[in-house]
């Protein structure tokens, strides 16, 4: 492969590759070959490498679907990881080409920072943990308590939105690091340990006996998370866009990676449609028909990422809650493929 | 024995020698020295409880490790975990929990969780360097130590080529290795649309640089010396080494490409070091003779440089080679990161290595320069020959101190998503599947003793070379 290097001014060997961020993504992805996807650092469940490197969650599974409606090849995707800090100037740079990294979808970032978010793939919200012998059930009997929680993030603004319009007093007690504030809440230096729900369950195994611990059941904030892609490029926004819905169609019509290749021969016309027996689909966005049979196949569907990444069955055990489909009771809604 | 001695003289006396006085002919043999003073006794008295204030402080000392050190070795030995490997079976966390966090060790069990390093072993030294090519950067280790400790061996020959392989073919090597090298460079000079982009326009462009450098060289020399010859051919040398290292870095050499981005660990610490420490020196050097020369455009440029860089937290510098410079550089073109974070780390150290080394400049006596001028030295001869080596002789300890800081620094470029060895660390911690309460204290006795070794190591070789460089000057 060869690769496009600016030298600089004293003929300094430059390392790595140039990417343009030119306006048509599609063409550039599929000109390098593969989808360089923006990822966090480290977040249980969500993107995450493990101890041979091989990067797993919710987010990496939305990058390797992008990669298999792109490609038809879900391992043809590079991962980036990036901090909280430098992951919009990233994707503005063009150092990524889709920023999928537990991103709180907010109008700020909507609509000042020149990027658009694809849709949301996971809600999370701010929660509360507290001990059990408390016999605290509800957020709003925390009146006098010492909140741990990260600096510099948002929580702590929530937390003191939430206590102040709920008349209760409270005391923070921040950290830098998460391992500092598990530490510090172990160690009972604080009643209550606050942040985002889904890092709260991941946080509770470093505990020293989690079965003591509790989450409560407010959620304070709202933190949809989903995949960026940067403004003014249409066609490959609606390709990441239609990953996404495309896992949670399949899920409402219950194609999983295990009967795709059976439902190909469903009479269903919906089913047809999505799996690109029917329709010409795929063409509208610059890609093969059989787009969405590829991201199911080789990823799954929303409940098959979701179950594999977060679910019971892992050491987070996050039930589906608000991430239900829509017909069952949560937010997940994808509008129908025709 | 004495006595036999004094009997001898007696004898002597009783021949009708001459002698009029006792004299001795042998030393007397010392005694013994007293129990006190010699042996774990002695050594204890002087070292240990000399007066009351010193005996004071030992004894608290002693009280303070008699309260730390039993934790340190029960947490660390005792109750560490050193397998994970259960009924044949690898349990991952579950070997280093407690029953009521779902593993198998007893309630209130404490202590570290060693299997978890050897898990993560691998990526905390390469970083998500590929597992089919870990022999590149296996090799490039080989090859830095193998050029690295003949060269601190005083007494080991071929000195001059053992620099000539660290400054050149190390550098060039290592960088192969590592990124696979075959880059394709672009000119960076004329606009495109006289040439067309690729090859041919990067070298025509390379030569006019040349050109230019060259030109700068006759000036400056013009302005200084009589003869500009000397100056503007070793500008050309230089131009046409780095073409030569450019075009090596142009060879396919069937070496897979690997981003920067899947380095990290320890290799990346060692790369971040090496190129700062690398880079300062020399460039450190020539702003500190710039701030002590007699030239005022050099002199202000100097103190400017040094100055920014010294005014400016190191994080700041990388905040905004990470964050600020894409922003400003042209659409399609981005630096790579780590290339960003290498040159800020590099100017950085060099404005600090530039003050240490003027403290050396300053420290040599006014005679020295005097001297060397008398016998008709040119400036950069002085320099070299007479200045420098006492400079830099003198500063040692400021030196290394500055190496050391800066290997330590390297952490930091974990902000900007670099994963060095600390990075690397903390970035593991989020694994579920090893996530216990010990789990990062584990990972940060680790990391501390990694530390300490390197660094311990560079100051015993500074205090070594310093003994061995004292010609009692001072």
């Amino acid at each position: 492969m060869k690769k496009q290097i600016v030298s600089a001014a004293f003929g300094v060997a430059v390392l790595g590759a140039a990417t343009a961020a030119g306006a048509a993504t599609l063409d550039d992805v599929k000109a390098k070959g593969f989808v360089q996807c923006g990822v966090s650092q480290g977040l249980p469940g969500f993107s995450n490498p493990d101890a041979a490197g091989n990067w797993t969650g919710i987010d990496v599974d939305l990058c390797r679907g992008i990669a298999a409606a792109v490609f038809g090849d879900a391992t043809k995707v590079k991962y980036t990881p990036l901090s909280a800090k430098e992951r919009f100037t990233a994707l503005q740079s063009g150092e990524v080409d889709v920023l999928s990294r537990n991103t709180t979808w907010t109008m700020s970032r909507d609509t000042q920072l020149g990027l658009n978010f694809a849709g949301v793939n996971y809600y999370d919200g701010q929660g509360f943990m507290v001990r059990k012998d408390l016999g605290v059930k509800s957020a709003l009997e925390l009146s006098g308590a010492s909140v741990c929680t990260n600096t510099g993030t948002t929580t702590e603004l929530n937390v003191a939105d939430y206590f102040r319009a709920n008349k209760m007093e409270y005391e923070i007690v921040a950290f830098e690091k998460a391992d500092e504030v598990v530490a510090a809440y172990d160690a009972g230096r604080c009643d209550v340990y606050t942040t985002d729900q889904s890092g709260l369950y991941a946080q509770r195994l470093k505990l020293t006996n989690p079965a003591d611990h509790v989450v409560l059941p407010e959620v304070i904030s709202k933190e949809p998370l989903g995949p960026v892609v940067r403004q003014g490029d249409d066609q490959w926004f609606n390709i990441v866009k239609w990953t996404h819905f495309a896992m949670i169609n399949a899920e409402e019509l219950g194609i999983t990676s295990a009967n795709v290749d059976e439902m190909k021969n469903s009479d269903n016309p919906e089913v047809k449609r999505v799996l690109g027996t029917e329709g010409e689909f795929g063409t509208a966005l610059g890609i093969g028909n059989d787009w969405a049979y590829n991201v199911i196949k080789q990823v799954g569907n929303y409940s098959e990422v979701f179950d594999r990444n977060v679910g019971p069955d892992t050491e987070l055990a996050i039930s589906r809650g608000v991430n239900a489909l829509w017909s069952k009771g949560g937010l997940q809604y994808a509008p129908p493929i025709r | 024995m004495s006595e036999i001695d004094s009997q001898t003289a007696m004898d002597r006396a009783d021949t009708g020698a001459l002698e009029i006085a006792y004299v001795r002919e042998q030393m007397e043999h010392p005694r013994p020295a007293p129990a006190s003073e010699v042996g774990v006794m002695g050594w204890m008295r002087k070292n240990l409880f000399d007066g009351w204030f010193n005996t004071a402080l030992t004894l608290i000392a002693i009280w303070l490790l008699y309260l730390i050190l039993p934790g340190i070795i029960q947490f660390n030995f005792i109750d560490a975990v050193w397998t994970s490997i259960v009924d044949g079976e690898n349990i991952e966390r579950r070997a280093c929990a407690t029953i009521a966090q779902g593993g198998i060790q007893p309630d209130g069990w404490h202590g570290a969780c060693w299997p978890y390093i050897g898990a993560y072993f691998k990526q905390f030294v390469f970083g998500r360097y590929p597992d089919e090519l870990l022999w590149r950067p296996i090799a490039v280790f080989v090859l830095f130590f193998a050029g690295l400790i003949p060269m601190a061996i005083p007494s080991v020959p071929f000195k001059r080529e053992n620099i000539i392989y660290m400054t050149l073919v190390f550098p060039v090597a290592a960088f192969i290795l590592l990124t696979g090298g075959n880059l394709d460079y672009n000119g960076f000079l004329l606009p495109d649309s006289m040439i067309g982009e690729g090859f041919t326009k990067f070298w025509i462009d390379y030569i006019i640089l040349t050109a230019i450098v060259c030109g700068i060289a006759w000036v400056l020399a013009r302005s200084t010396d009589s003869n500009p010859k000397g100056p503007v051919l070793t500008a050309l040398a230089i131009m046409a080494g780095l073409a030569v290292i450019l075009l090596l870095t142009m060879v396919d050499f069937g070496l897979r490409y690997v981003e920067t981005s899947q380095w990290g660990g320890f290799l990346m610490t060692l790369v971040i070091a090496v190129t700062g420490i690398a880079a300062s020196l020399p460039l450190g050097i020539v702003l500190a003779l710039g701030r002590r020369s007699q030239m005022p455009i050099v002199r202000l440029l100097s103190v400017i440089f040094i100055e920014f860089w010294r005014g400016v937290p190191l994080i700041t510098v990388l905040f905004m080679s990470s964050v600020l410079l894409p922003l400003f550089l042209p659409d399609g073109v981005s630096f790579d990161k780590l290339l960003r974070a290498l040159i800020g780390v590099a100017l950085f150290s060099a404005a600090y290595m530039a003050e240490v080394v003027r403290g050396g400049l300053q420290a040599i006596p006014k005679g020295q320069y005097e001297g060397a001028m008398a016998l008709g030295l040119s400036y950069w001869q002085m320099t070299q020959k007479i200045i420098l080596p006492q400079a830099l002789k003198i500063v040692i300890p400021g030196i290394v101190n500055t190496f050391i800081g800066l290997f330590k620094d390297t952490t930091l470029v974990s902000i900007i998503g670099l994963l060095d060895f600390l990075g690397m660390i903390n970035s593991s911690h989020s694994d579920s599947s090893w996530a216990t309460p010990v789990q990062a204290i584990t990972s940060y006795i680790f990391c501390a003793a990694v530390f300490w070794v390197f660094c311990y190591a560079m100051a015993r070789y500074s205090n070594y070379m310093e003994r061995r460089l004292d010609t009692g000057h001072r």
